[in-house]
C-alpha cells in the first residue's frame, strides 16, 4: 500500500496509528420540547452511556419582561401579570403583589377580605401541590394514574375558584384594598365539601405512591442536598424544608393572619427527592388543617374593601420588599415608589429561579432517568423562572 | 384436530397448515385490536376516566379507527436514517412474534403444529424480536431511539435468562410427571405440559416459577415497571420515536400480539391452559372459554401493573435480574433436580418453591424498607409557633428620577 503525505513524500509502508478504543460522550437535549421539562426548559446533558457527566441548563424561552411591563402600568393595572408568572399558584402571587402595594400605600384591609384571601391562597397551595404530585408521578413513570387522580382533585378546587371569581387559572380576583367582589353565598359550605373530597384525594395519592417499592427505589437518595448547600443556592420552600431547615415565611416572618392558626411545618431528613415528595404531601395535609380553622373563624358578613379608597394610588416615595410563602418557596415583590401613580421599580423574586439553579450539582454523575426525576422534584413553573 | 376432519373434506397437509396459519394471523390481528381497546378501557377505569366512548357502541370501534388513521398517515423517514435498517426493522420485530404462535395450544386440538421442542422454539424465535428493535434504534439516527434500543437489548438479554431457567424447572417437573405415564421426552411440547395439568395446575408446584415468569414477561413486553426502553419522560418513546404511520403501527401490533402470546404461554405453563382443574374432559367449547378466562385474568394483571407501578431505573432493573431473579431461579432448578432425583412427591416440590417465593418477597421487602428509612412515613414536624405580626417597614428613599 502506497501512501502520500502532504509534502508529496511517498511512503511505502502503511502508517499504523495505535490508539486506545475511544468512546465518545453524547449530548442529549432534554427540551425545549420534551415530555419531562414541564414547559420550555432546555437542559443539554452530556452522557456517558446512561450516566450524566455534565448538564447545561438554558432558561429564558418564556421571558416576557413582566417586571418592566409592571412599571409602565399603575399599581392596580399590573395585577394581571402576577397571575401569569406562577400560573399554578396565581392567588398566592397576586396576594404578594397586593400586600406589597397595600403596605406601600398604607391601606388597611377588612378582616373578612383577609380571611377570604388566606382561604383561597391555601386552596391554591393544595392545588399546586396536587399538580406537582401528578407531574412528578409521570416523571417517575406512572402511566397517567397519578396525573388523573390528582387532576380529579384539582378539578374540584378549580370549580370552587370558578364559582368564587369566574376563572379557573388566571383569577385576577384580589384588589388593592380587598377583593373584586363578594364570593358566592355558599362559599363556606362549598369549601368544606371540597376539603372533605381533597382529604380523600391526598390519602389516595399517599397510598398510590408513598410505600410503593419501585417509587422508593427511584426517589430515595436521588438529588440529595444538605441544608448548607440548599441555603447556599438560595433554595426555599418545600425543597429547603426537605433538607431539614424548618424555614417557612408563614411562621418566620408572619404576614396576614397566619398567627391565628395552629399547624406544623413538615421537615425532611435527607433532602432527597423522596423527602421533597413527603414534605409536599404533608404540607397539603397541614393546609387542610389551616383551612378548616380559617373557615370556622371567618366572619360570615362584613365589608370586603375599605370604605374609602383613593381614586388613584399615589404612595409616598419609599421602597418595600414583601415576601410570602408560595407553594414553591419565597416569592417576593420589591417595589420602589417615587410618588407618582406608577411604581418606579418592580422586582419579582421568584422561588423557582433559585431552586432551579441547584439542579446541576444534583444531576451530575447520576443516571439519565434520575436527572429527569430530580428536575421534576424541583416543581418548576417556567413562566415564573423567566418572568 | 385436523381441519380436514372438521370441514369434512380431505386435503393435503400443507394446505391444512396454510389454512391454520391464515386463521391464526387473522385471529391475532383481531385479538390485538381487542386488546388495545380493552387496555384503554381498563386503564381508564384505573385512572378515574371512562376511556373511548365515541366510536361505535361504547367505543368498541376505536381500534379500527386508530388502524385506519395509521394506514392513511404519511410514512416519514428521516433523511439521515439508514434506509434499509429503518424500513425493515418493523418486519423484524413483527414476524417473529407471529411465528411463535405455531406451537401455542388454544385448546386440546387447536394449534398449528404440536412441536416436540415447542418451548425451545418459542424462546428461540421470540428472541429474534430484539433484532428488529435494535435495527430500528440504530437506523433511526436518533439519540433517544439509540438509548431506548440499547436499553431494550440489555433488558431482553438479562430477563430471558431467569425466564429460561424457570422454563427448565417447569420442564423438569413435567418430565418427572410424564415419565409416570411413560413418555418423559414429550415434556418439551407445550401441549403435553398442558395435558399433564388436568388436576394440578403447575402454579401449585412452581409458584416461584410463575412469579418470575410474570416479571420476565413484563420486562419482555416493555411494560411498567420495566418500560424504560420506551420511557416517555426520559427517551420520548424510545426506539420507535422516529416512526410514523403503519410502520409505527406494526411495532404496536407486535407489542400487543406478544402480550397475548406470552399470556397464553403463561396460562398454558402455570394455570393449566385449556384444562378445567376439577374434571378431566370438558369438550372443545368449554376449553375455549377456559383459555379465554385464564388469559383475560392475566391480561388484567398486566394492564393493572401498568396503571399502578412507576418505572425502574436501568441499573436497578439489571441488578434485580442478575442479583435476585437469576440466583433464585438457579436455586429453583437445583432444588427441583435434587427432589426429583430422589423421587420426592409433588407436594414437596410445591412447598420448596413456595418457600423460595416467600424468601424472595421477604428479601425485596427487607431491602426496600431499609432503603425507605426509619420514620420516613411521618416527616418530622415542627409546631408552628404563632408570633406577633411585624409588617415590613416601608423605608422612605430618595425617589430616583429618570
Amino acid at each position: 500500500m502506497v501512501q502520500q503525505t502532504f509534502e508529496g513524500e511517498v511512503l511505502t509502508e502503511p502508517v499504523v496509528v495505535e490508539r486506545e478504543f475511544e468512546t465518545v460522550d453524547m449530548n442529549i437535549n432534554i427540551g425545549p420540547q420534551h415530555p419531562a421539562t414541564h414547559g420550555v426548559f432546555r437542559m443539554v446533558l452530556t452522557v456517558d452511556g446512561e450516566i450524566v457527566k455534565d448538564a447545561i441548563p438554558y432558561i429564558g424561552y418564556m421571558h416576557r419582561g413582566g417586571e418592566k411591563l409592571s412599571e409602565n402600568l399603575d399599581y392596580r393595572g399590573a395585577l394581571g401579570y402576577q397571575d401569569r408568572t406562577d400560573y399554578l399558584a396565581a392567588f398566592n402571587s397576586e396576594w404578594v403583589y397586593v400586600n406589597a402595594v397595600e403596605r406601600l400605600a398604607g391601606i388597611e384591609i377588612p378582616e373578612r377580605a383577609e380571611y377570604i384571601r388566606l382561604i383561597l391562597a391555601e386552596f391554591n397551595r393544595i392545588l399546586s401541590h396536587f399538580m406537582f404530585m401528578g407531574a412528578f408521578g409521570t416523571d417517575v413513570g406512572y402511566f397517567g394514574t397519578a396525573f388523573t387522580w390528582t387532576f380529579k382533585e384539582r378539578e374540584r378546587i378549580q370549580d370552587l375558584f370558578e364559582a368564587v371569581c369566574g376563572d379557573r387559572i388566571m383569577y385576577n380576583y384580589f384588589r388593592v384594598g380587598g377583593l373584586a367582589w363578594e364570593p358566592h353565598e355558599t362559599f363556606i359550605e362549598d369549601s368544606h365539601w371540597v376539603l372533605d373530597q381533597v382529604e380523600v384525594g391526598i390519602g389516595d395519592v399517599d397510598e398510590l405512591m408513598t410505600n410503593n417499592e419501585v417509587f422508593i427505589a427511584r426517589c430515595r437518595d436521588i438529588g440529595a442536598m444538605t441544608a448548607d448547600e440548599a441555603i447556599a443556592y438560595g433554595v426555599t420552600g418545600p425543597m429547603l424544608r426537605a433538607s431539614g431547615v424548618p424555614f417557612d415565611l408563614r411562621v418566620d416572618e408572619p404576614y396576614s393572619i397566619y398567627d391565628r392558626f395552629h399547624w406544623e411545618i413538615p421537615v425532611g431528613e435527607r433532602g432527597d427527592v423522596y423527602d421533597r415528595y413527603l414534605v409536599r404531601l404533608e404540607e397539603m395535609r397541614q393546609s387542610v388543617t389551616i383551612l378548616r380553622q380559617a373557615l370556622d373563624q371567618m366572619p360570615t358578613s362584613g365589608p370586603i374593601e375599605p370604605e374609602r379608597m383613593p381614586a388613584r394610588l399615589r404612595p409616598e416615595p419609599g421602597e418595600i420588599y414583601m415576601r410570602q410563602e408560595n407553594p414553591r418557596g419565597e416569592y417576593g415583590i420589591y417595589m420602589v415608589s417615587d410618588g407618582t401613580d406608577k411604581p418606579w421599580r418592580v422586582k419579582m423574586r421568584s422561588p423557582c429561579f433559585h431552586n432551579l439553579s441547584s439542579l446541576k450539582p444534583q444531576v451530575i454523575n447520576t443516571y439519565l432517568a434520575d436527572a429527569v426525576v430530580a428536575l421534576g422534584s424541583i416543581d418548576i413553573v417556567l413562566c415564573e423562572v423567566d418572568r | 384436530m385436523v381441519l380436514s376432519e372438521f370441514a369434512g373434506v380431505s386435503m393435503p397437509d400443507w394446505i391444512d397448515a396454510l389454512l391454520r396459519i391464515i386463521f391464526i394471523v387473522a385471529l391475532m390481528t383481531i385479538m390485538a385490536f381487542a386488546l388495545i381497546y380493552l387496555e384503554r378501557k381498563i386503564l381508564a377505569r384505573f385512572q378515574a376516566r371512562v376511556g373511548p366512548t365515541r366510536t361505535g357502541p361504547i367505543g368498541t370501534l376505536q381500534s379500527i379507527a386508530d388502524a385506519l388513521k395509521l394506514v392513511t398517515k404519511e410514512d416519514v423517514r428521516p433523511i439521515t436514517a439508514d434506509r434499509w435498517a429503518f424500513e425493515l426493522a418493523p418486519y423484524m420485530a413483527f414476524v417473529p412474534v407471529f411465528l411463535v404462535f405455531v406451537p401455542m395450544p388454544f385448546t386440546e386440538t387447536w394449534f398449528i403444529r404440536d412441536l416436540n421442542l415447542g418451548l425451545l422454539f418459542v424462546f428461540g424465535v421470540l428472541g429474534l424480536n430484539i433484532v428488529g428493535v435494535v435495527m430500528a434504534a440504530w437506523g433511526s439516527d436518533n439519540k433517544y431511539a439509540l438509548l431506548g434500543g440499547v436499553r431494550a437489548a440489555a433488558q431482553a438479554i438479562s430477563y430471558e435468562i431467569p425466564m429460561l431457567l424457570i422454563i427448565v424447572a417447569v420442564v423438569m417437573v413435567a418430565a418427572g410427571r410424564l415419565a409416570v405415564d411413560g413418555d418423559a421426552s414429550a415434556a418439551g411440547s407445550i401441549n403435553a405440559i398442558v395435558g399433564d395439568q388436568t388436576t394440578t395446575p403447575y402454579i401449585l408446584l412452581q409458584p416461584l416459577g410463575f412469579f418470575i415468569f410474570i416479571i420476565g414477561m413484563l420486562a419482555e413486553l416493555h411494560r411498567p415497571p420495566f418500560d424504560m426502553p420506551i420511557a416517555e419522560s426520559e427517551v420520548v418513546g424510545g426506539y420507535f420515536v422516529e416512526y410514523s404511520g403503519m410502520r409505527w403501527g406494526m411495532f404496536f401490533l407486535a407489542e400487543y400480539t406478544a402480550l397475548f402470546l406470552l399470556v397464553v404461554l403463561a396460562s398454558s405453563l402455570f394455570l393449566g391452559g385449556w384444562n378445567w382443574p376439577f374434571g378431566a374432559d370438558v369438550g372443545l367449547g368449554l376449553q375455549i372459554v377456559l383459555t379465554f378466562v385464564k388469559t383475560s385474568v392475566m391480561i388484567v394483571l398486566v394492564i393493572g401493573s401498568r396503571a399502578l407501578f412507576p418505572r425502574l431505573r436501568i441499573d436497578q432493573l439489571m441488578s434485580f435480574s442478575w442479583k435476585v431473579l437469576l440466583p433464585f431461579s438457579i436455586v429453583q432448578v437445583i432444588a427441583n433436580g435434587i427432589i426429583l432425583a430422589y423421587g420426592g412427591p409433588d407436594w414437596v416440590v410445591g412447598l420448596v418453591s413456595f418457600g423460595l417465593l416467600v424468601a424472595l418477597g421477604g428479601l425485596v421487602y427487607y431491602i426496600m424498607s431499609r432503603k425507605q428509612g426509619e420514620g420516613a412515613r411521618t416527616v418530622q414536624t415542627t409546631p408552628a409557633t404563632p408570633r406577633v405580626i411585624t409588617a415590613p417597614e416601608v423605608t422612605p428613599v430618595e425617589a430616583g428620577g429618570d
